[in-house]
């Protein structure tokens, strides 16, 4: 076999020959005698190799291919959402002691990893009012599966009851989650969200699925009456407008960070994250850095309760969660320590500006309506005169992104989301758009 | 401040102050965009928040703060880090740039398909790529980590039993030298786990295994190499007899830096397995994840794929690339379609290397690890006297004698400028270091912990209270982990007020 | 035999001892008083946290009881009478140290009234437990 040369491969020939003499084989094929000759060396039909000039040329011109919000405008929602990204989040998250570094096992270390995540873990409690929270999940679906898992088995339960508010494919992955185990799900509205003594939780949403806030202080008490938890997935940036879930005595609390300084990416890698009372600390799932101090004295940190997960506990862990998405939670401390205090309060209230503004104009157009009532605050539900999937390619043609068709769930609805991203031209636009669709233009 | 502390204590921990201790009433630390529209009707006041207790940082402290954090982590970039079974080579530059273009980072999960057909087409790719490599018929990419792919993986078995109207399979067999996860998915997964012991030469015990595959028996998860690095000599019989009790097997693809070109786990006779991109396909580990683990399967398994799979169609001479849902998916694993930005890297680094790139990495990373077997089994005990593939499990059994332990060993190696090699895993060897290398290091890397693994063999008979004290040069030493569990401190806290002082001047 | 850290291992000579590595010391009211060997503690470090039954729990000879978890590991506590919990160390709850201090004394674990003594006959001394940890290896 020629050698292949390539940067990411420093050994040269001579190094090789070098080695494989202290070793004492003639060929590293030698190497690999364990595998059976009859399936040794197979042809492997990959493209040939390309230089960086090439690689970079290639993908650039995939990314080309596709249609980005910047250039249209962009109304979609529903978890994913287009946020300002201060550069100051790139350019720490650039740095390789953050990017190459690896789980942090040997805290002497990896202090700087350990020490992010501790910051990360306590933004969260601060945004939300709940008392510990641990290192990240990897989404905001995931982080709610495992949470209803999670009440299961503080409860001793098997029921897991969803507001029918609650995005429908996170509650498919909850069901992906639980099923397997045994566990039920039921479906309640948030107009009778009465549980029995077999519930392990009551799941809601907040904002919910269409944009609206739910009320908690009701389903705090419809679920912890009848011993349940009550299990909040929380939007982050309403936690910081309104009063957080932690305020109205939630159990759990979940929810998707990418709305937190972490880049769309067609929706990954983002974080999720997690919070729930200290007194269900060891039944949370997940990696958590506590602080503690050396034998000098010095405070450091460290992954700490490392028994509830799988290198320890194995098959009785609390979940198979091993690696997370570390990067992404340094990420969104840093954006969140950047924005900090007064800056995402106020990021908040443009967004409900931007979004009332638009809702106000959207649903005062002949054929539209807002079928729902209530608060909402960054996403609303537009019914339409025609199908959105119709009207959606039509804007596409006026470079508009429209809204989620929502039809199985409103007939004709369509899920609008407004961020700051969202300009005042963009939102005109989108209102014209949409008045000359109706009309057949 | 305590007057006690050395110079170069009191700055570290003045650089390491939390945020909220390093807070000023304020500041601001970003800029916004602005409100162009006219202000609407504000919120009801009862459901406002009152205040956010966030803190009030600038720019620049936000940068020096973290600037300062990173400093204190040793990374790929810095240092070597031979950890086994976590593959931590270089990460390429060039994967960061194209993982960030606008085109890919600024895409909204939702989009209509006809609207991001480029990057559908990639992802489209790379799943030929790694089913390629594995040699399998299919795979999908959402898994959000190795051990989301191993819980898609047995999650999978699961349906296909039942399917089949195989419901009461329920058992899962699992080596003992097995990573925790595979347990933990399997039990996820609703399975029972027996455990199956490896005989004295590292190889599955293969009568332990016949004796365990009974009329409920669903399949069997197996680590290839194995975690202590070896190449299963049996392993084709291990599938077939697997296969022979109604089973399937799920592969543990974290190893697979040492079969990339070698052997293709689907010709092996694997059913399903998963690959960690954070491992094998260089994508960086960032403190731990983001990562992302494909799973790739055999015909059988193809309908019960979690979602989404893409798919290439031709129409009217056209290629178009769609999302979709496998006829008996598992369902899905995440909010979205994956760690799409992961993938894109991976992609890239593929591309970078093509087949015989590959196959140089598994050749360069063999190679390097029996380097190190070759060059330290005087010094350290070999429970496996064998040829290794990627990575070498050594045993501080010899220097425990003198009351050095493998944790001892590896603390000390923080004093060399060396990241240690796994410890205490796998759990069936004693005092266990396991050490992978990678094919990303020069002969001098290796040659110089080398060298720093002869030393610290020395220092454990002639001084091992140093070895003991390790690290002594590290910005903290050993931390108190038990103080850590006892006293979880998991979030910053105001401090208490301070109580005064009575009766003093 | 000896810890980890190079002094003796100790097993009173009075108590009575399982395989799991469990103690028991009947007291003169009649009830026992349960605990851990000084070998378990040794093997599982620096003990963090403790689950315990509940007083009027009823318990079977070997029936799962409890966990104890230290910084690196967790292992099932098996009681080794059958029994009801009349009472719970909430000293050695709070302050777990305690059991790997005085695995005899302060870190006595729960106390129970035994419903068989003849059950004692199943449980070794301590000559045969040092005898079984050799064995062990």
């Amino acid at each position: 076999m020629e050698p292949f040369v390539h940067p990411y491969l420093p050994l040269t020939p001579r190094e090789r020959e070098e080695m494989l003499r202290a070793i004492g084989v003639a060929d590293v094929e030698e190497l690999f005698a364990d595998i059976p000759p009859a399936y040794r060396n197979p042809p492997l039909d990959l493209p040939p190799p390309l230089s960086e000039e090439e690689i970079r040329r290639e993908i650039e011109a995939l990314a080309a291919e596709n249609i980005t919000p910047g250039p249209y405008a962009c109304f979609l929602g529903a978890g994913a959402y287009r946020r300002y990204i201060p550069a100051v989040v790139r350019a720490l998250l650039a740095r390789g002691e953050f990017l190459t570094s690896y789980t942090p096992y040997q805290p002497e270390v990896s202090q700087g990893t350990l020490q992010a995540t501790y910051e990360f873990q306590t933004l969260v409690c601060l945004l939300t009012e709940m008392e510990v929270a641990n290192a990240g999940m990897y989404d905001g679906a995931s982080a709610l599966a495992e949470a209803a898992l999670m009440a299961c088995r503080v409860t001793g339960r098997g029921r897991i009851a969803l507001l029918d508010t609650v995005n429908p494919r996170y509650r498919e992955v909850v069901a992906t989650y639980a099923l397997p185990q045994g566990l039920a799900l039921s479906t309640l509205s948030p107009a009778a969200p009465e549980v029995d003594g077999e519930t392990a939780c009551l799941v809601v949403q907040w904002p919910n699925f269409f944009g609206y806030l739910e009320d908690l202080e009701a389903l705090a008490r419809a679920a912890h009456e009848r011993g349940a938890l009550l299990v909040v997935s929380a939007d982050p940036l309403a936690c910081a407008l309104f009063k957080p879930p932690g305020r109205y005595g939630a159990d759990i609390v979940v929810g998707g960070c990418q709305g937190m300084g972490v880049p769309l990416s067609f929706g990954g890698p983002s974080v999720g994250f997690f919070a729930c009372r200290e007194r269900y600390l060891r039944q949370m799932p997940g990696r958590v850095v506590g602080r503690t101090v050396d034998a000098q004295g010095r405070v450091g940190y460290v992954l700490t309760l490392q028994t509830r997960e799988q290198h320890i506990r194995r098959e009785r862990a609390t979940s198979n969660i091993c690696t997370s998405q570390a990067l992404v939670a340094t990420g969104v401390a840093i954006y969140l320590a950047a924005l900090g205090r007064h800056g995402l309060r106020r990021l908040a209230e443009i967004v409900w500006h931007k979004a009332h503004y638009a809702a106000g104009l959207l649903g005062s157009l002949p054929g539209y309506r807002l079928p729902f009532q209530g608060v909402f605050f960054q996403e609303f539900v537009l019914q339409c005169p025609l199908p959105p999937a119709v009207i959606n390619r039509r804007l596409l043609e006026r470079r508009i992104i429209g809204g989620l068709d929502i039809t199985p769930l409103v007939p004709n609805g369509m899920l609008v989301c407004v961020t700051e991203m969202t300009t005042r031209q963009e939102i005109d636009a989108f209102a014209r758009a949409l008045a000359e669709v109706a009309t057949g233009g | 401040m305590d007057g006690a502390l050395s110079p170069r204590d009191m700055a570290l921990a003045h650089a390491r102050r939390p945020l909220m201790e390093r807070s000023v009433p304020g500041r601001v630390g970003a800029s916004l965009p602005p409100l162009d529209v006219p202000p609407q009707e504000p919120p009801p006041p009862h459901l406002l928040r009152e205040d956010l207790p966030l803190p009030e940082v600038s720019e620049g402290d936000v940068v020096r703060y973290f600037s300062t954090l990173s400093h204190l982590n040793y990374s790929v970039d810095t240092h070597f880090y031979p950890l086994g079974s976590c593959t931590m080579k270089y990460n390429p530059k060039v994967n960061e740039e194209v993982a960030a273009l606008p085109g890919l980072a600024a895409l909204h999960p939702l989009q209509p398909e006809e609207t991001v057909q480029g990057l559908l087409r990639l992802l489209w790719r790379l799943q030929t790529y790694l089913a390629e490599v594995t040699g399998m018929a299919g795979c999908s990419l959402a898994p959000m980590a190795g051990a989301q792919g191993e819980l898609a993986g047995v999650l999978m078995v699961r349906a296909y039993h039942r399917a089949r109207g195989e419901g009461h399979r329920n058992v899962m067999l699992i080596p003992d030298s097995a990573h925790g996860t595979n347990p933990a998915s399997a039990a996820m997964a609703g399975f029972r786990v027996v455990a199956i012991p490896s005989d004295r030469e590292g190889d599955m015990d293969l009568a332990a295994l016949e004796r365990a595959c009974g009329p409920d028996l669903a399949g069997l998860m197996i680590t290839l190499p194995s975690t202590l690095g070896l190449f299963d000599r049996r392993i084709v019989e291990v599938c077939r007899v697997v296969h022979r009790a109604g089973g399937l097997v799920y592969g543990d693809g974290a190893n697979m830096n040492a079969l990339l070109g070698r052997v293709k786990l689907g010709s092996l006779g694997f059913d399903v397995c998963h690959l960690n991109l954070h491992k094998t396909f260089s994508t960086p580990h960032g403190g731990g994840g983001p990562g992302a683990g494909p799973v790739c399967v055999g015909e059988r398994l193809l309908p019960f794929l979690p979602t989404p799979v893409v798919e290439r169609k031709v129409v009217e001479g056209r290629e178009v690339f769609s999302l979709t849902r496998p006829p008996h998916s598992i369902g899905p694993l995440g909010a979205f379609h994956g760690n799409i930005g992961v993938l894109a890297r991976a992609y890239a680094y593929i591309r970078a290397l093509g087949a015989p790139g590959l196959r140089q990495v598994s050749a360069d990373a063999v190679l390097a690890a029996n380097y190190i077997l070759a060059r330290l089994r005087d010094v350290y005990h070999l429970p496996y006297p064998r040829r290794c593939l990627h990575e070498v499990v050594l045993s501080a059994r010899r220097q425990k004698a003198h009351g050095v332990k493998a944790l001892d060993i590896a603390k000390r190696l923080l004093d060399y400028g060396v990241h240690p090699p796994t410890m205490y895993f796998p759990l069936i060897v004693e005092e266990a270091l396991m050490v992978e290398p990678t094919e990303t290091e020069g002969k001098e890397t290796l040659d110089y912990f080398i060298e720093a693994m002869r030393r610290i063999a020395r220092e454990a008979e002639e001084s091992p209270e140093v070895v003991r004290g390790a690290p002594h040069t590290t910005p903290v030493g050993r931390l108190d982990e038990a103080r850590a569990a006892r006293q979880p401190d998991l979030r910053w806290k105001p401090p208490a007020p301070a109580t005064p002082r009575a009766g003093r001047g | 035999m000896t810890t980890t850290g190079g002094r003796r291992l100790y097993h009173p000579p009075d108590l009575r001892y399982t395989r799991e590595h469990e103690w028991v010391r009947l007291l003169e009211d009649g009830t026992a008083l349960v605990g851990i060997t000084d070998f378990a503690q040794d093997q599982l470090g620096d003990v963090v946290y403790l689950a315990l039954p509940q007083p009027g729990q009823r318990l079977a000879q070997m029936e799962k009881m409890g966990e104890v978890e230290s910084v690196k590991a967790v292992s099932d506590i098996f009681s080794p009478l059958s029994g009801e919990v009349v009472e719970v160390n909430g000293e050695v709850v709070e302050r777990p140290e305690l059991l790997n201090r005085d695995p005899y004394g302060k870190g006595w674990l729960i106390k129970i009234r035994p419903h068989d003594l003849k059950e004692l006959d199943a449980l070794m001394t301590a000559r045969e437990y040092e005898a079984y940890l050799e064995a062990r290896g």
